[in-house]
């Protein structure tokens, strides 16, 4: 099993780098990024929808209020807490693409080094076996017991498809995005 | 009408294979044509690697329509986030010609071309609109007596504007389909809510996702039901697993079985539960297996 985060554990990174671009770069990506927040009147019918900021600190409408003023977003926790459920963006009276502003905002934070560090195992898995989730022991034994072929008909069983994954992904340069992601955590920043 | 290739993803070949099995059952029992897609990778993941670099996400999801392309046959989805992977990158390449050439470039280097030509299948959607329950229904050879706890999962439904599944909200089809196998969807509290995996939640926040799938178990609780029925296996693995683990944290044991539709399916159509995997789960579903033995 991932083992998980305990809480709290990113707000102790405190000594985190400043943003490496200068933030008026910065805040214009996530400008360009999601255009359409700007409409956003501030009602609260996202966040009054909200499975994870039923449980969470996760206040979705505060969360594109900030991604509108400041790349500070960017370093936000709540940043990840989003299940990508879609009520929110199914339910605004502004049709605001929240869920897709969401992830191009994230996708900002990846490619300015910020990424959570099971993010980035998940990714590595990925690069290297073509599956976020790999086979494991277990689940051999389990396949044979189902009378499954061992391997499953994907990258797992046929090494030259695995191969074209690979080269995808490294023409991509996933790989070096990933050298870049990581080297700080994500939502280190005290909200 | 076009035949179709199986496509598996990470989740189900890898954790929970009895989904796999009880899928192969059912699509042939149904006389359903749908092939092994060889080769295929990770969709990948749309919570995640989606929103890591969209140019990555988009060439591998292509190379996998490509594969499919390529037998001249749909794609069929077991899982909503390969769903949601799958058909929203066909969609975009289908209509955005600069992502398309984009993709094509990088496709070209492994020899490969998305030609766009072929649609993507979610089993819940394809069994509903091209099977049909009256179809289903005839090849029932024991009707469950179940009170089940359906749950959609969201990217089955939603971006609503990319799926053409009518009402997000108050959906029936899924429910239907359960209906159908004789089994009672019951309604509850929450229904529609998120299991709280999705997003990339579940991976680097377990605690924060544990407790929007802890509120989805305690509501499906107070239901009285006999197990919970989804459609997408990060899904099942949150609602099944997420169990155990939330037992570790809170001590709350709900033990509710949770089954894939095709392993509910597959009961249906006469299979025994060990042939699909449902002594698999992280839960124990003991009782379970012994209440479907003696509906015989
Ligand atoms: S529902 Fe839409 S308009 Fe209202 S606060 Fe949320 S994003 Fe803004
Ligand atoms: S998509 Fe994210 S922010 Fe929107 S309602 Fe769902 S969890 Fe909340």
């Amino acid at each position: 099993m991932l083992c998980s985060l305990k809480r709290g554990t990113l707000k102790n990174v405190s000594n985190m780098p400043t943003i490496p671009q200068d933030d008026a770069f910065v805040l214009n990506e996530v400008k360009n990024a999601c255009k359409n927040i700007f409409k956003c009147m501030q009602c609260g019918v996202c966040s009054g929808s909200c499975p994870s900021g039923r449980h969470t600190s996760l206040n979705i409408r505060k969360l594109v209020r900030k991604a509108a003023k400041t790349a500070d977003v960017l370093h936000d926790e709540q940043l990840w807490m989003c299940t990508t459920c879609y009520n929110c963006q199914e339910r605004c009276p502004r049709n605001i693409d929240i869920v897709d502003a969401v992830l191009m905002i994230r996708k900002v934070a990846v490619h300015e080094g910020i990424m959570h560090s099971e993010h980035r195992k998940v990714s590595e898995l990925l690069l290297e076996h073509g599956h976020a989730v790999p086979i494991d022991k277990d689940n051999r034994e389990k396949r044979i017991k189902l009378g499954l072929n061992e391997l499953p008909e994907t990258v797992h069983k046929y090494a030259e498809e695995l191969e074209e994954v690979k080269i995808l992904l490294t023409s991509c340069g996933f790989d070096r995005l990933l050298n870049r992601a990581g080297k700080k955590d994500a939502g280190s920043e005290e909200i | 009408m076009k035949g179709l290739t199986l496509f598996l993803g990470c989740v189900i070949p890898n954790r929970y294979p009895g989904i796999e099995m009880a899928t192969r059952l059912c699509l042939a029992k149904l006389n359903i044509d749908c092939t092994d897609l060889e080769g295929a990778s990770c969709c990948p993941a749309p919570g995640v690697f989606r929103s890591f670099d969209e140019p990555s996400w988009l060439a591998v999801a292509g190379r996998n329509i490509v594969l499919s392309e390529k037998l001249q046959r749909d794609i069929l989805t077991i899982c909503n986030g390969c769903f949601a992977s799958l058909a929203d990158a066909n969609h975009m390449l289908k209509s955005d010609p600069v992502l398309r050439e984009r993709t094509n470039e990088y496709l070209a280097k492994i020899g490969k071309e998305f030609k766009g030509n072929i649609e993507v299948r979610h089993i819940i959607e394809y069994l509903y609109r091209d099977i049909g329950t009256d179809i289903i229904r005839s090849h029932i050879e024991k009707p469950l007596k179940l009170r089940v706890a359906v749950h959609y999962g969201c990217h089955l439904l939603k971006p609503s504007k990319s799926r053409e599944l009518g009402d997000s909200n108050r959906p029936e089809f899924f429910d239907e389909l359960i209906e159908c196998l004789g089994a009672t969807s019951v309604d509850y509290p929450d229904k529609m809510e998120c299991c709280g995996a999705g997003g990339g939640v579940r991976s680097a926040l377990k605690d924060e996702s544990l407790k929007m799938a802890d509120h989805k178990l305690s509501r499906i609780k107070e239901a009285v039901i006999d197990c919970i029925v989804n459609a997408c296996p990060f899904c099942h693995m949150q609602l099944d697993a997420g169990q155990e683990e939330i037992k570790q944290r809170t001590g709350v044991d709900y033990n509710i079985p949770v089954l894939h539709y095709t392993q509910l399916m597959g009961l249906a159509l006469g299979f025994p539960p060990e042939a699909l995997g449902i002594d698999l789960n992280v839960t124990n579903n003991g009782k379970f297996i012994e209440k479907i033995e003696e509906m015989l």
